[in-house]
C-alpha cells in the first residue's frame, strides 16, 4: 500500500461468484463467456453461409476473408495443401479463443475467459490428442512412434539422449505449452490493465496527484488497444502452433 | 527507544507475514531473470527476421509465419516465469 493505493487481492480478479449453483458445477462469468464464444463462433458462420452468394456482401464477406486468412497465413503456410482438410478445426479454434479472449476488453465483462488455466487446458489437450491421432491415422501408430521419437538422420548412439528430449518435448510439454502461453499471456493482460484501472481511480481520489492523471489514463487507453492486439495474436498463434503439430504429424520428414 | 520498537516489531513478525514477504521478493525475482533471456532471444528473433524480409521482400509471408512461431516457443519461457511469479506471489 503507497500513497493509497492499495492492489486487490488476486481472488477479486479472477474468481467469479456463480450465477446458478456452486462447486463443481457452477456457472459463472467465465462459463457465460464461454457459452457466447460458442454460440456467436457457430451463429457467425451459419448467418455467413445461410445467405450466400455469388458476390459476397456484409457478414459472407467477413467469414470468407477470415477463412481465406486461416488457409493461406495458417495452414498453407505450415502444413500445406493437403491439410486443408484440419480447416474446420483450426477455424472454429480461431475464432472460439479470439472472441474468448476479447471479452478482456468488452465493458461489463472485462475478463478474458482465458484467463482462467480451465479453458486453455482443454483446448490444448484435445489438440493434444488430435495430433496423435492424425500421426497414428495417417502413419500408422508403430511407425509414428519410431518416426517422433527416433528422428532419422542421427546417430545410433545419439539416441540415448535424442530420445528422451523428443518424449518430453513432443508429448508432455507441447500440450503444457499450448495452455500455459494462452493462459498467463491473458492473465498478464488482465493485471496490466487491473493495475492501470486502479492506478487511475486511485489519482481521481487523490487530490495532489491529480496531475499525473492523464498520464496514467493514457497509458490505460493505449494498453487495452494493445491486449486487443494481444488478444488476435494469442489466437494466430495458438492456431498456427495446432496447424504445425498436425503438419508434423502427418509429415514426419519436415 | 524506537530502535527497540522495530527491533520488538521484527521479532513479532509471524511467520506467514515472513513467508508473505520471501515470496513477494522471490516472485519479483523470478521473473526479473526469467525476462532476460526471451527479452534477448526475441530481440535478436526478431531483428533477423526484419533484415530478411527486408533483403527478400517477396520472402515475407513466410518469414513472418516462422517469426510467429519462433516467437511464441522462445516466449513461453517469460511466461512460465509470470506463473512462477503468480504462483510465488499469491498462492
Amino acid at each position: 500500500m503507497i500513497f493509497g493505493l492499495e492492489f486487490p487481492p488476486i481472488e477479486n480478479l479472477v474468481e467469479w461468484p456463480n450465477f446458478i449453483g456452486s462447486d463443481w458445477y457452477g456457472f459463472n462469468k467465465i462459463a457465460l463467456t464461454y457459452v457466447i464464444a460458442t454460440a456467436a463462433t457457430a451463429i457467425f458462420f451459419l448467418v455467413a453461409n445461410a445467405g450466400r452468394k455469388l458476390i459476397p456482401r456484409g457478414v459472407q464477406n467477413v467469414a470468407e476473408s477470415s477463412v481465406k486468412f486461416i488457409e493461406d497465413g495458417v495452414i498453407m503456410e505450415t502444413i500445406g495443401p493437403d491439410g486443408l482438410r484440419y480447416l474446420p478445426y483450426l477455424a472454429s479454434l480461431f475464432f472460439f479463443i479470439l472472441i474468448s479472449n476479447l471479452f478482456e476488453v468488452i465493458p461489463g465483462f472485462q475478463m478474458p475467459a482465458n484467463a482462467r488455466m480451465g479453458g486453455p487446458a482443454f483446448l490444448a489437450l484435445v489438440t493434444w490428442a488430435y495430433f496423435i491421432i492424425v500421426g497414428c491415422k495417417h502413419q500408422g501408430p508403430l511407425k509414428y512412434l519410431k518416426n517422433s521419437l527416433f528422428p532419422p538422420g542421427v546417430p545410433a548412439a545419439l539416441y540415448i539422449l535424442v530420445t528422451p528430449i523428443e518424449f518430453i518435448s513432443t508429448f508432455l510439454v507441447r500440450p503444457f505449452s499450448l495452455a500455459v502461453r494462452l493462459f498467463a499471456n491473458m492473465l498478464a493482460g488482465h493485471i496490466l490493465l487491473v493495475t492501470f484501472g486502479v492506478l487511475c481511480a486511485t489519482l481521481w481520489v487523490l487530490g495532489p496527484l491529480l496531475a499525473v492523471l492523464p498520464f496514467s489514463f493514457g497509458m490505460l487507453v493505449a494498453l487495452t488497444g494493445f491486449e486487443v492486439m494481444v488478444a488476435f495474436l494469442q489466437a494466430y498463434i495458438f492456431t498456427i502452433l495446432a496447424a504445425v503439430y498436425l503438419g508434423g504429424a502427418m509429415h514426419p520428414e519436415h | 527507544m524506537s530502535v527497540l520498537a522495530q527491533a520488538a516489531e521484527v521479532v513479532t513478525q509471524t511467520p506467514d507475514e515472513i513467508k508473505a514477504a520471501a515470496g513477494a521478493q522471490g516472485a519479483g525475482l523470478a521473473y526479473g531473470l526469467a525476462a532476460i533471456g526471451p527479452g534477448i532471444g526475441i530481440g535478436y528473433l526478431v531483428g533477423q527476421s526484419v533484415q530478411a524480409m527486408a533483403r527478400q521482400p517477396e520472402a515475407a509471408g513466410m518469414v513472418r509465419t516462422t517469426m510467429f512461431l519462433g516467437i511464441a516457443f522462445t516466449e513461453a519461457l517469460a511466461l512460465i516465469g509470470f506463473v512462477v511469479f503468480i504462483l510465488l506471489k499469491f498462492v
